[in-house]
C-alpha cells in the first residue's frame, strides 16, 4: 500500500506524517502522530466522538480522508488546555458533564466551535451544536448546563 | 484489494480517471462510511478544483458547484430559499462536509436537498458541459458520471417554495419523509406546481397525484385535502427499520397538508 506524506497544523504545531491510501483523519491523528484525544466511537458519523476542528469548523474525523489535511489547521481536546485547563473543561467538571468520558473530547470540541463563532449562544443553540454528538450517560442536561456557564460567563478562563 | 486514492487538480481529469468501476469521494460523509468498513475497494477518484465549491448568480437562478457543502449553503445570503432544507440535513459537523454534489446520490433514507431541487426544476451540469434536468439524474443515478454543478431557478416568491421534513429524533435525525413544493400562483391560480417527496420511493421522486389535483386550481383548504389525500398515488414507499410501507402511506398525506396549509 501506498504512504503519502501529509503536512498539517495540529493544536498550532507543524507536523509531518505518512498516511495510507484510504486512511481517515482519526486513524492518522491517533496512529500516525499520537493524539488520542478524538475517540472512536462508530466510523459511521454518527456518534461524534472523533469531532476535531479543520480550519475552525468542527468535522467528523473518522469521514475525513488523513490525506485531505493536508496544508489544513487541525484542532483537538489535547490542544484546549494549556497550563491552565480551558474554561469549557473547567465547567465540564464542574457540572459533572463527563461520566465515561469517552463523548468528552467531541463534546468540547462541537462547544469550542460554536463558542468561537457565537460566544454568548442561547440554550437552543448549544443543543443544536451538540446534536451531531451522541452521550450515552449524561442525559445531555449537565453538558448543556457546561456549556452555558462559559457562554454566560459564569465561567472564564 | 487494496484501496488506491487519486487526487486531481481539474474536474476534467477527474471525470477521465472515474472511468468505469472507480468511486468519486465527494464530502466522504457515505463513501468514507463504506470505505472504514471495507466497502469500497479500488480506486477512490477525487478533485480539488475550486469550481467545485463556487456559488454564483447565473440567469433567474442561481449555480451552486458540486462541492458546495450545505454549511456553505445555510451562510449563503442569496440561497435564502434553501436554508430550511440544509438546516434539516444532519448535525453541524455533517452539515460542514455534506455535499450538495452527494446528497443527489444518497440512497434512501437520505437525500432531502435533492427532494428540494427536484421541486425547485433544477438542473444539472456534468463535468463536459452536458445539462440535464434533476429528475433524469434521480431517474438513473448510476449512469450519470461526475456532477460538476446544479443551477438552481429562484423561486418567484418566498411564497412559492415550502419544504417539510419528518423525523423521529430531532435534531439531527434522518428523514421518515421529507416534502418540497413549489406552488408558483398566476393570477390567483395554480400554474406550473412541482412536489417531491424523498423516502417514498428508492430516490426523491414527484408525485404527479398530488401535482395534478392542485395544478390550475387555487389554493385552499379543499384542493390542499384532495392533494393530501392522492399524494402516494402510484408511488411505491418502503418498509425500512423507521416505518412500514403502509405507515408511510397512512402518514404521508398529514405532512404534505401540514407543508401546503403552512404556504397558504
Ligand atoms: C450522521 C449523518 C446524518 C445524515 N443526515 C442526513 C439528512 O438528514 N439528510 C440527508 O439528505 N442526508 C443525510 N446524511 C447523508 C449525507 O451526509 C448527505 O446525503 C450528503 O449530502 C452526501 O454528500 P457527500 O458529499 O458527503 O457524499 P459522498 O459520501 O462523498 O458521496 C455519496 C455518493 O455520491 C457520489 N458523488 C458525490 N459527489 C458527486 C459528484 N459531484 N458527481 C457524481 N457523484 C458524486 C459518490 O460517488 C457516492 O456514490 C447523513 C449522513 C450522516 C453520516
Ligand atoms: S467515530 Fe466518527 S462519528 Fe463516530
Ligand atoms: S459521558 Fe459517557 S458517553 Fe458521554
Amino acid at each position: 500500500m501506498a504512504l503519502k506524506p501529509v503536512t498539517f497544523t495540529l493544536n498550532g504545531e507543524d507536523k509531518a506524517a505518512f498516511t495510507e491510501d484510504g486512511q481517515n483523519l482519526l486513524d492518522l491523528l491517533r496512529r500516525g502522530v499520537g493524539d488520542l484525544s478524538p475517540k472512536y466511537g462508530c466510523g459511521q458519523g454518527t456518534c461524534g466522538a472523533c469531532t476535531v476542528l479543520i480550519d475552525g469548523e468542527p468535522q467528523l474525523s473518522c469521514l475525513v480522508l488523513g490525506e485531505a489535511a493536508q496544508g489544513r489547521r487541525i484542532e483537538t481536546a489535547a490542544g484546549l488546555g494549556g497550563a491552565a485547563l480551558h474554561p469549557l473543561q473547567d465547567a465540564f467538571m464542574e457540572r459533572f458533564a463527563a461520566q465515561c468520558g469517552y463523548c468528552t473530547p467531541g463534546m468540547l470540541m462541537a462547544a469550542k466551535a460554536l463558542l468561537d463563532r457565537n460566544p454568548r449562544p442561547g440554550r437552543e443553540e448549544v443543543i443544536e451544536a451538540i446534536a451531531g454528538n451522541l452521550c450515552r450517560c449524561t442525559g445531555y442536561e449537565p453538558i448543556i448546563a457546561a456549556i452555558l456557564d462559559v457562554a454566560e460567563g459564569r465561567k472564564r478562563a | 484489494m487494496a484501496v488506491t486514492v487519486e487526487s486531481h487538480a481539474t474536474l476534467g481529469e477527474a471525470a477521465r480517471a472515474l472511468g468505469s468501476g472507480a468511486t468519486y469521494l465527494g464530502g466522504g460523509t457515505i463513501v468514507m462510511r463504506d470505505l472504514n468498513a471495507g466497502l469500497v475497494q479500488g480506486r477512490v477518484v477525487r478533485s480539488t478544483d475550486p469550481a467545485l465549491t463556487q456559488i454564483r448568480p447565473m440567469g433567474d437562478g442561481i449555480e451552486i458547484g458540486a462541492g458546495v457543502t450545505m454549511a456553505a449553503i445555510a451562510a449563503h445570503p442569496d440561497l435564502g430559499f434553501l436554508h430550511p432544507v440544509v438546516r434539516a440535513v444532519g448535525g453541524p459537523q455533517v452539515r460542514n462536509m455534506a455535499t450538495i454534489g452527494g446528497n443527489l446520490f444518497a440512497a434512501h433514507p437520505y437525500g432531502d436537498l435533492a427532494g428540494a431541487l427536484l421541486a425547485l426544476g433544477a438542473r444539472v451540469t456534468i463535468a463536459g458541459g452536458m445539462q440535464r434536468p434533476v429528475e433524469d439524474v434521480l431517474r438513473d443515478r448510476a449512469r450519470v458520471g461526475l456532477v460538476a454543478a446544479i443551477q438552481v431557478p429562484r423561486p418567484r416568491d418566498a411564497r412559492a417554495f415550502g419544504f417539510r421534513k419528518v423525523s423521529r429524533v430531532k435534531p439531527k435525525g434522518v428523514s421518515l419523509m421529507s416534502f418540497a413544493a413549489l406552488l408558483p400562483r398566476e393570477g390567483g391560480r395554480l400554474r406550473g406546481v412541482r412536489i417531491a417527496c424523498v423516502g417514498l420511493g428508492p430516490a426523491p421522486l414527484r408525485s404527479p397525484a398530488a401535482e395534478r389535483a392542485l395544478e390550475g386550481g387555487t389554493l385552499d383548504a379543499a384542493t390542499i385535502a384532495r392533494a393530501a389525500q392522492l399524494v402516494t398515488d402510484g408511488l411505491d414507499p418502503p418498509t425500512d427499520a423507521l416505518a412500514s410501507a403502509w405507515y408511510r402511506r397512512e402518514v404521508a398525506g398529514v405532512h404534505l397538508r401540514r407543508l401546503l396549509e403552512g404556504m397558504l
